[in-house]
């Protein structure tokens, strides 16, 4: 009973958290990429704009769903909750940091006694295969949507996408085995337990680093394949705006297109925090504990609060007086929030991860803004001529040393 | 609570399968299958197989299937096209299929009569450590034959596909 309350607790707040993140992962993505191309961004609805994506899931609710009368109606409606229920099932075992004790407390005259439970909804032990197996399953809801639109345009589209994924997947199974031979386990909590400690008291053991066979260029191959694999820039020929009118979802409207969009953004999600598990060492910090690493990131949260209270002091537009400072005292509560003791050791393993995770999502954008798209026969020779020969050369050569030192 | 998803996946499994046959168009007949082979992955997993379970839905249900899917949308095969059953196939049908029905059920409970019945949670070995051992000491020649099996098919294939461009 009490494992059964502790999950839902756990599975509406993962929800409520990952939805939100969602919407707000493409108010990032806009920001950035105007910020890189010298542009504003969106800045009207709400300060800086950050209410654009409550504006923007608002408006996708209450337009009106066209359903084009030539597709195939049962498989065009079906494509985009496939999709994104394919997407949503691999958060479920991503686990965000190390583990919750709450001490015995008492509510109304009954004790709750004390809780346990780790940051995750499930610890799968063949979790790295089971987020394989979901992410391949994923492709049928872009390939059905392309073809039930009956859609020259959007058949192409889920055509190349399912060629696409199908290539990429590949040399990013061949990059993930790798690191799996020095964890030597499945369980995504195994392995990232496995990148514990540090070599000479201060270089981290994650597995980019680890010995006998630092895999940076598996983690370099992984984070390739995985732009395939969410069809992001520069491999998006799936939505080609240039080539294929917008691809797969070229007849999706309203919730249905809201719906590839967020399939697409959590796919994204979830393809970081994999990353981050199999190469960064999860919520293991850059140094140990012992030389400050606990402080970083509530001194980067305090320093980006002074910056905003410097800028809403001295304003450059009128209404920066009124809502920089309101975002630093936010940024200087979540600093002291996280220096409070008894939260130290949930939230600055939490932290780590997060900051890994929204890095690699940066990359995920910053590349966007910058690089153009590959034509699409350089993509599928990139994919079988260069990656697959080098993961499979880099796996041999890991394998090697891990049995040469065992 | 174990039975009533066995029940669940198996029934999903046997109305999947049967979709298959049913279904007139190739798309729905190749998602059906693709029905059958996740209830089959969610089976596995209920016996303990966890690693038999991914890979089913890695290999089946992902890879191979979405080829099929893949090809018959490249084809962009249509309806199937049905003409009259012959005379044969209505008479000896249903009576054929009791007969294969009934066979199976006899050779079944004549192979595995001294086995009870399985228990859900007994199985544990399940994961890829156990295979990957038994795989590389006990199996290892078949291991190592199916490998070069599919070498030569793999370059079969590509022979083949040569052939055509020229």
């Amino acid at each position: 009973m009490e494992f059964l309350i502790i999950t839902l607790v756990k599975l509406a707040l993962i929800t409520f958290v990952f939805m939100t993140a969602l919407a707000y992962l493409q108010w990032v993505e806009r920001k950035v990429i105007a910020h890189v191309q010298v542009r504003m961004g969106p800045s009207r609805v709400g300060p800086h704009g950050l209410l654009q994506p409550l504006a923007d899931v608002i408006k996708l609710i209450t337009k009106e769903g066209v359903l084009p009368p030539h597709v195939n109606t049962g498989y065009y409606l079906a494509a985009p909750f496939l999709a994104v229920f394919m997407a949503l099932i691999s958060i479920s075992i991503i686990p965000f940091g190390t583990e919750i004790n709450i001490p015995a407390f008492t509510v109304a005259g009954t004790t709750v006694g004390p809780i346990h439970t780790m940051m995750e909804l499930a610890n799968v032990n063949v979790g790295v295969l089971m987020i394989l197996g979901v992410s391949g399953m994923g492709v049928y809801g872009i390939a059905l949507a392309g073809w039930s639109s009956n859609n020259k345009y959007a058949l192409l589209g889920g055509l190349r996408s399912s060629a696409q994924m199908i290539s990429y997947e590949l040399p990013m199974s061949l990059a993930i085995a790798s690191p799996l031979l020095a964890a030597g386990t499945l369980s995504l909590r195994g392995i990232a337990d496995s990148q514990a400690g540090y070599y000479l008291g201060f270089i981290p053991r994650w597995a980019i680093f680890q010995m006998p066979a630092p895999q940076i260029l598996a983690f370099i191959i992984f984070m390739i394949a995985a732009f395939a694999e969410t069809n992001r820039i520069p491999f998006d020929l799936p939505e080609a705006e240039n080539e294929l009118v917008a691809g797969f979802h070229v007849e999706y409207s309203s919730m249905t297109f809201a719906a590839f969009f967020m399939a697409e953004y959590a796919n994204m999600v979830t393809v970081c925090s994999v990353g981050t598990l199999l190469f960064l060492g999860g919520w293991h910090p850059l140094w140990p504990a012992s030389m400050g690493s606990n402080f970083v990131i509530p001194a980067i949260l305090a320093g980006s609060g002074a910056i905003c209270l410097y800028h809403g002091l001295n304003p450059a537009r009128p209404f920066d007086r009124y809502t920089l400072p309101v975002f630093a005292a936010i940024f200087f509560g979540l600093a002291a929030l996280m220096l409070y003791p008894p939260l130290v050791p949930v939230l600055t393993p939490l932290a780590w991860f997060l900051a890994k995770l929204a890095f690699l999502l940066f990359l995920f954008v910053w590349i966007r803004a910058t690089l153009p798209r590959f034509r699409y026969d350089q993509l599928m020779s990139f994919a079988w001529k260069f990656l697959f020969p080098v993961a499979l050369a880099n796996l041999l050569i890991t394998g090697f040393l891990v049995a040469l030192v065992q | 609570m174990d039975v009533f998803f066995f029940s669940l996946f198996a029934f999903i499994a046997l109305i999947c399968a049967i979709n298959v046959v049913l279904q007139k168009h190739p798309i729905s007949s190749a998602l059906s299958l693709v029905g059958v082979m996740a209830s089959l992955a969610v089976l596995y997993l209920m016996l303990g197989a966890e690693f038999v379970a991914m890979a089913q839905l890695i290999v089946y249900a992902g890879a191979i299937m979405v080829l099929f899917v893949f090809v018959i949308m490249l084809l962009n095969a249509g309806v199937e096209q049905h003409k009259g059953r012959s005379w044969v196939a209505r008479l000896l049908g249903l009576p054929a299929f009791v007969a294969l029905l009934g066979l199976l059920c006899y050779f079944v409970q004549r192979t595995f009569s001294g086995t009870g019945s399985v228990k859900f949670g007994d199985f544990t070995g399940g994961g890829a450590l156990p295979i990957g051992a038994a795989l590389f000491t006990d199996y290892l020649l078949p291991f190592e034959v199916t490998s070069v099996l599919i070498l030569i098919a793999i370059v079969g294939a590509i022979v083949l596909a040569r052939k055509e461009m020229d």
